[in-house]
């Protein structure tokens, strides 16, 4: 990112993007619907599931595939895993940002317990293509849902280290509390949405007002902040953790038997014009498919919503008037993915 | 697909849309930024979450899709656009969310958007020859394929 600073204090912030850019879009045009899954993974790495269930149930509106039940519950688990996993790695990486550099090994120690969790599923822990169209690639091994109990059980004494540790930090506090507010009607109009906007006191989760899938089964809350400011971005993400715990939990006491993929012919060519936008609520932000088929096996155009892109752009506006230092904090605080900035 | 009482009304209020099948409002480019403005200040859609474009054989197509915060309501916009003389008016006056998606669209597709403040690529390098996402610019792959 290029600064322009009169002093100490930034005057203009320039971000040059690209150099993670892919032609994920391009390349989706010739590959068919399922070998397009990979490269989903690979947008928000961090997050994986989350993109994944993001283009499959796209893929399924557009063909009107239905999905079991089995497999909507395991999808549910998976993503809001891969919430957690998400803000665990905003988390540490946040408090080294900010130089508490011990601030790191905490979230990461417990974020390697998700991993764990996802190489038993899907025998991968970071680009997982665990999902597919009209369900999950494979069942539940023996050994996830009492691994996935331990580790939920574990999981509020891992929040309150974090919280004895990072949130109550004098310094932390100092270097996060009133610095890069961001008024609530201007992230409305620069389509800012997930954590950002929720922070900024805008309730507007897709799952409660726009359910996907499941999501209306399950009872939790939308944290929201007040200020706006890198300490409410920081602390609305360490509550979402818990309320990612607790549909996780509903998920399993739900979970029933039986199959884990649909009716999905052979060679799937959805209708010819089809075509489908749909969002999902994914860990950075609003995450959306766009898919047009020409009757064929592949898309004829695939377009990512890509919520790390959107809430960058609004990154001149935030840091402006502020010192480098908490530039570092600002730019932080909203929790971008390169990978599904670049596409 | 978007509530159809909603695009009734819509297409009540702006007598120049066309409202297709699937409840997806299509316009000129030339009644696009009408279009839009009533959105916004008529019917409260205040967040613009996507904007994008696709190549089809005669013409390109910029896609909108505004949203509505307090009930999560949205509509779907198109617009044809001449591939030979690709502009389009630019929604940045009304929703800033749409800076850098034009400028992404401009970027991969080649579609100008009149008006935007600052239209320049914003992957690719400034002097990068053609833009990728058109179909006729064919991937390395493709390229093999038929001896090139």
């Amino acid at each position: 990112m290029i600064l322009r600073l009169d002093h100490e204090v930034i005057t203009e912030a320039i971000p040059v993007v690209g150099y993670l850019h892919r032609g994920l879009e391009k390349l989706a045009e010739a590959r068919t619907y399922t070998q397009v899954i990979p490269y989903t993974d690979r947008m928000d790495y961090l997050a994986a599931m989350l993109n994944n269930l993001g283009y499959v149930q796209a893929v399924e509106k557009l063909a009107g595939i239905e999905v079991p039940e089995r497999a909507e519950y395991i999808r549910v688990i998976c993503a809001e895993l891969s919430r957690i996993a998400s803000h665990l790695l905003f988390v540490a990486t946040f408090a080294m940002d900010v130089g508490a550099v011990t601030g790191f090994m905490y979230p990461f120690r417990d974020r390697e317990r998700v991993l764990d969790l996802f190489e038993m599923v899907s025998g991968s822990r970071m680009t997982v293509s665990y999902m597919r169209i009209g369900g999950v690639a494979e069942d539940l091994p023996e050994e996830f849902l009492p691994t996935l109990k331990k580790f939920l059980d574990d999981l509020p004494a891992c929040i309150d280290e974090y919280n004895g540790l990072i949130t109550g930090n004098e310094i932390f506090q100092a270097r996060t509390k009133n610095v890069g507010r961001l008024d609530p009607q201007v992230a409305i109009n620069y389509g800012i949405s997930g954590p950002v906007l929720r922070a900024s006191g805008v309730y507007y989760d897709l799952r409660k007002l726009r359910p996907y899938g499941i999501y209306d089964r399950f009872d939790f809350e939308v944290p929201l902040g007040k200020n706006g400011d890198c300490f409410d971005r920081f602390v609305v993400r360490i509550k979402e953790i818990e309320q990612s715990a607790r549909i996780i939990r509903q998920a399993m006491e739900q979970l029933p038997e039986g199959p884990i993929m649909g009716k999905v012919p052979k060679v799937l060519r959805p209708p010819k014009g089809a075509e489908v936008y749909h969002e999902i609520e994914g860990a950075k932000g609003i995450l959306g498919f766009y898919l047009v088929s020409d009757g064929s096996n592949r898309p004829y155009r695939m377009h990512v919503r890509a919520p790390s892109f959107i809430n960058l752009g609004l990154i001149n506006e935030m840091v402006r008037g502020w010192k480098v230092a908490d530039v570092i904090a600002i730019l932080g605080s909203i929790d971008i993915c390169l990978g599904e900035v670049d596409r | 697909m978007a509530d159809s009482q909603l695009v009734e009304q819509i297409k009540e209020k702006c007598r120049d849309v066309e409202v297709d099948a699937e409840q997806r409002l299509v316009v000129g480019p030339d009644k696009l930024l009408g279009l839009m403005k009533e959105l916004r200040d008529t019917f409260g859609f205040d967040f613009l979450s996507n904007v994008t474009a696709a190549d089809y054989p005669d013409y390109f197509e910029v896609i909108y899709h505004p949203c509505r915060i307090r009930d999560a309501a949205m509509v779907t916009v198109k617009t044809r656009v001449d591939k030979k003389r690709p502009r389009v008016p630019s929604v940045c006056g009304l929703w800033g969310a749409a800076n850098w998606q034009e400028r992404e669209v401009y970027d991969l597709f080649g579609i100008v958007f009149e008006g935007h403040p600052d239209l320049r690529r914003i992957f690719l390098e400034d002097d990068f020859p053609g833009h990728p996402l058109r179909k006729s610019f064919p991937l390395a792959e493709q390229r093999e394929y038929l001896g090139g």
